[in-house]
């Protein structure tokens, strides 16, 4: 201690020292605390998760009861391949980002089935690309595999007041009861310019953010397509 | 330094508590940290969380570079203020992150972007760097307060015009809706902020004459 206090503060050996002591102390710190906090965190993007399939088959919760309530109402969940196999696993532990990065082929697909009043649904996740970075979120389907029950949509950095906007109520009600067959081919949702849109295949872009809505477009046709098989069969 | 002590609350400390919440306060007086005080004060609970995580940065870093600036080689200074600032806001993101996620959420990067807070930077350089640590802890925690405070009443005008509510309940009664009142959307949006601002400003001039510039 004693060098410490004789050695000259403007110095090259001192500033060294000093910078060194002071990282290592702050970059513990930061671990520790990281660390102690990590399961709580972790806890709520999975609360958050439940309250994403819960709310794209149109039931609303709170974080405290999104357990209680997915336990109600998402009867089973499973894991399929491109092909509609069925694949081991814990469905709700997909991690989608991670799937994205793969080739369709090797993907793990989950699928949730909830039992809304004796109703069956089919909620599947969909993930893609925005204008900034990620977008993602939950289509759920009717007993028909054809007609959208409801839709939740997520994103990690588009335009706040543009391409944000994927995240209200407003857009994402736009999906309710349309279809994505025509036939037997898949058509999905084209997501239209200029409003005025109809027919089953088509809902409102969103005026300002043509490549978030461009975007949402290409999330839901890459992402069903690779479900074609799991939604083709009746 | 001089060796009479100061009582705990003396005039001075007063002034140091009182001067940033209204005659020298750090968003209407000084313009420092306008950037966030536009971007998250759409409603008033993440504007309210905003302002506490604000305070709670300014408070501690002027503390801990308060109690180390007899130690701090000058040539590192900007370095290690930042080292301080950045670790305690990455903690404040954490536990935010922990403990109230669906607010972290809607804060999103500008919790992150406290570091960048013109306000912090300011008060270190200004104040921590050539005080003792109790009275920069106060004048950390009267510039937060000051900056929170700020946020609330924008935050205030904003969601009660832009949403027709207040910490997310309606407070516009249906039958005004009724009648043809309609909530101002341009609230919501970034630029209606700013003249908010503007008129606090303008109605805190109107009060104390003497900030008026020639």
């Amino acid at each position: 201690m004693l060098i410490i206090k004789e050695m000259n503060k403007q110095g090259n050996t001192y500033t060294f020292i000093y910078s060194v002591v002071l990282v290592v102390i702050v970059a513990t710190l930061l671990a520790i605390i990281s660390l102690s906090l990590k399961p709580l965190q972790l806890k709520n993007i999975s609360n958050e998760k439940r309250q994403n399939i819960l709310s794209s088959v149109n039931i609303s919760s709170t974080a405290a009861e999104s357990i209680t309530l997915y336990n109600k109402y998402i009867t089973s969940s499973f894991i399929i391949n491109e092909k509609g196999e069925k694949l081991e696993g814990d469905a709700f532990k997909v991690d989608i980002a991670l799937e994205y990065k793969k080739p369709v082929s090797d993907r793990k697909l989950p699928v949730f089935v909830a039992d809304i009043e004796g109703k069956t649904k089919y909620v599947l996740p969909v993930y893609g690309a925005g204008l900034w970075g990620a977008i993602w979120g939950f289509v759920s389907f009717n007993e028909d595999k054809n007609t959208i029950c409801g839709t939740i949509f997520d994103h990690e950095s588009e335009t706040p007041g543009l391409g944000a906007k994927i995240t209200t109520a407003n857009f994402q009600n736009e999906f309710k009861n349309k279809k994505i067959f025509e036939n037997d081919d898949l058509k999905s949702i084209s997501v239209k310019k200029g409003g005025g849109a109809k027919g089953d295949y088509e809902v409102d872009a969103i005026s300002g953010a043509t490549i978030t809505s461009r975007g949402v477009q290409a999330m839901l046709a890459n992402y069903l397509s690779c479900y074609k098989q799991f939604l083709n069969s009746k | 330094m001089s060796s009479e002590k100061k009582s705990i609350f003396s005039a001075e400390r007063l002034q140091l508590l009182l001067g940033p919440l209204s005659k020298n306060n750090p968003v209407i007086v000084q313009v420092l940290g306008i950037c966030s005080a536009l971007a998250v004060t759409a409603q008033l609970k993440p504007a309210i969380v905003m302002g506490l995580s604000v305070t709670v940065v300014t408070a501690f870093s002027n503390l801990i570079l308060s109690t180390l600036r007899n130690t701090i080689p000058n040539r590192i200074r900007i370095i290690v203020q930042l080292v301080v600032v950045a670790a305690l806001v990455i903690v404040v993101d954490q536990l935010l992150k922990a403990y109230a996620y669906d607010v972290s959420k809607q804060l999103s990067v500008f919790v992150g972007l406290i570091i960048t807070n013109c306000i912090i930077m300011g008060r270190i350089e200004a104040f921590a760097l050539i005080n003792k640590p109790f009275d920069s802890l106060i004048d950390g925690i009267a510039n937060g307060l000051g900056y929170a405070m700020l946020l609330v009443v924008i935050a205030f005008f904003r969601e009660l015009l832009g949403s027709g509510t207040l910490f997310g309940f309606k407070v516009i009664p249906q039958a005004f809706y009724s009648f043809g009142y309609e909530n101002n959307g341009l609230m919501i949006l970034p630029p209606m902020a700013l003249i908010v601002v503007g008129c606090i400003i303008w109605v805190h001039r109107s009060k104390n004459k003497d900030l008026i510039e020639n």
